[in-house]
């Protein structure tokens, strides 16, 4: 099965390491190497690209490395492709071709 | 407690190799000092290009690199009119109680004198440090600097958060480490800041980015914006992007900002994680963090690369298992494993600690043992930074 990695037990999206197709389903794995989730994807996410761990409030904060990477823009559901078109920099955010960082 | 097998200094320090360092502290005189080096076994030779001017940030990087603990003992050797002296050189390493050593090429008269008076005092003390053995230690006397380049999706992903693993065990059995390169913590000021162990190390960590931020920018280079790689690669954000090269560096409180500039050369004094305010690309980064004191290096690099170091060992890590795969002579460690699920991150970092630990007892990284011996200072322009107002 496909997997996805979480990188710290505090984050709620995981970065897939494989090309995945929506629909199909990704095993994801904890820092200690435990299948933490398993779910089928609503998008289509492609290596190195992030999913939902849960369900994400508009507005909730965004976890990755243990640390606030952005916000989401609108509900996220589980397993759901997260990018640009669904979440902000928590400091600044200018969407399209580029995303403009922190002040 | 992890202990290591390394060579006591008289002032305490433990290095963990044996080298006999050979400075040209001025251009002139690289090529006479290099074959000097080339003919005595364990001796290498560093240089500068920076010409013979005294300048401050140049003589910290020689000096700290002869008082790195990884040196034996040193032989200066000058063309003789340079500004910059062995005798200025000398002044700061002897008191760390090595062996240092002060010839000119204009004193010996010529270089076929300079290289046999050269050679034989190499040829003296490499006998010499033959005789100091290897004892055991406490792994809290050692300081790792992380440094990452040739970066792919991957090393934010597998390699840099496997060493993160590694330099948090450091620090929890009392080791220090160290990482650098400021333009890559843009945007997680905030988040760095969070992590200070006090204020004063808070505006720190702002005012360094701040003022790279501003150094780039005189250079017409907005280093907030991310690139449609970057974005197609996966990254969301530019907090996003800078984590990603920084979790290298571990989860630790940050005990303090390492400045380096025409006044001072910082070192950390205490255990535990420090931010090097230091150059961007790879070898004058690594340069800068071995002459602040350490003596083993994590290299992470995706794509892969080659590079080693003068006196220290550079471990290399990749998070690609196809760069791992056809770069396996320049790799030391495949992080990739954790891509297919086949390994967890934090055994994958445990793996990682237990190879600096064996780097430290002797065995030789792919670049040593290939020969690689890479030495380049960093110093930056006194005018421009005169034109920024930030000396």
């Amino acid at each position: 099965m496909k997997k996805a990695i979480q990188i710290d037990e505090k984050d709620n999206v995981a970065t897939v390491t494989d090309d995945v197709k929506a629909g199909e389903e990704v095993e994801v794995l904890s820092p200690q190497g435990e299948v933490i989730l398993k779910t089928k994807l609503i998008d289509d996410v492609i290596f190195g690209h992030k999913m939902s761990l849960r369900k994400l409030k508009e507005g909730e904060e965004i976890i990755k490395y243990g640390e606030i990477i952005g916000v989401a823009s609108k509900e996220i559901p589980v397993g759901e492709w997260l990018h640009t078109h669904n979440v902000n920099s928590a400091r600044l955010h200018t969407p399209g071709e580029k995303v403009r960082g922190v002040t | 407690m992890t202990q290591f097998y390394g060579y006591e200094r008289p002032d305490g320090s433990v290095g963990v190799r044996n080298h006999l360092l050979v400075i040209a502290p001025v251009d002139c005189s690289i090529e006479p000092a290099r074959k000097i080096a080339e003919q005595v076994e364990g001796a290498v030779a560093v240089t500068q290009t920076y010409g013979c001017r005294d300048d401050s940030m140049v003589v910290h990087n020689l000096v700290g690199t002869a008082l790195n603990p990884n040196v034996a003992g040193v032989l200066i050797v000058g063309l003789g009119c340079e500004t910059l002296t062995g005798d200025i050189l000398m002044e700061q390493i002897e008191p760390s109680g090595k062996p240092v050593y002060n010839i000119t090429i204009q004193e010996e008269g010529g270089t076929i004198s300079t290289h046999a008076k050269g050679v034989g005092i190499l040829q003296r003390m490499a006998q010499e440090m033959g005789k100091i053995k290897r004892e055991a230690f406490p792994i809290s006397k050692l300081t790792l600097a992380v440094e990452c380049g040739g970066s792919d999706a991957t090393s934010g992903l597998a390699a840099n958060p496997a060493v993160g693993v590694a330099a948090d065990k450091l620090i929890d059995e009392g080791g220090t480490v160290m990482f650098g390169e400021t333009q890559e913590m843009t945007g997680t000021q905030h988040i760095l800041a969070r992590r200070a162990v006090n204020e004063q190390v808070g505006k720190d960590i702002y005012s360094i980015i701040e003022t790279q931020e501003n150094r780039l920018k005189a250079m017409g280079v907005d280093s907030r914006w991310m690139s449609k790689g970057n974005i197609d690669g996966g990254l969301t954000t530019i907090e996003e992007k800078s984590l990603g090269a920084i979790r290298k560096g571990g989860t630790k409180p940050i005990q303090g900002v390492l400045f380096n500039d025409w006044k001072r050369f910082d070192k950390p004094t205490k255990p535990g994680l420090y931010l090097m305010d230091g150059p961007g690309w790879d070898v004058p980064s690594v340069t800068h963090m071995v002459a602040a004191g350490a003596q083993v290096v994590c290299f992470t690099s995706g794509r892969g690369s080659t590079t080693g170091h003068a006196i220290a060992p550079v471990i290399k890590i990749t998070g690609n298992p196809g760069t791992f795969a056809k770069m396996r002579d320049n790799i030391d460690i495949n992080a990739g494993t954790i891509l297919d699920g086949s390994e967890s991150l934090n055994s994958v970092g445990d793996r990682i600690y237990d190879m600096i630990v064996e780097t430290a007892n002797g065995r030789l990284t792919t670049a040593e043992a290939l020969g690689y011996k890479e030495f380049i200072v960093f110093k930056r322009s006194r005018e421009a930074e005169h034109m920024l107002g930030h000396c």
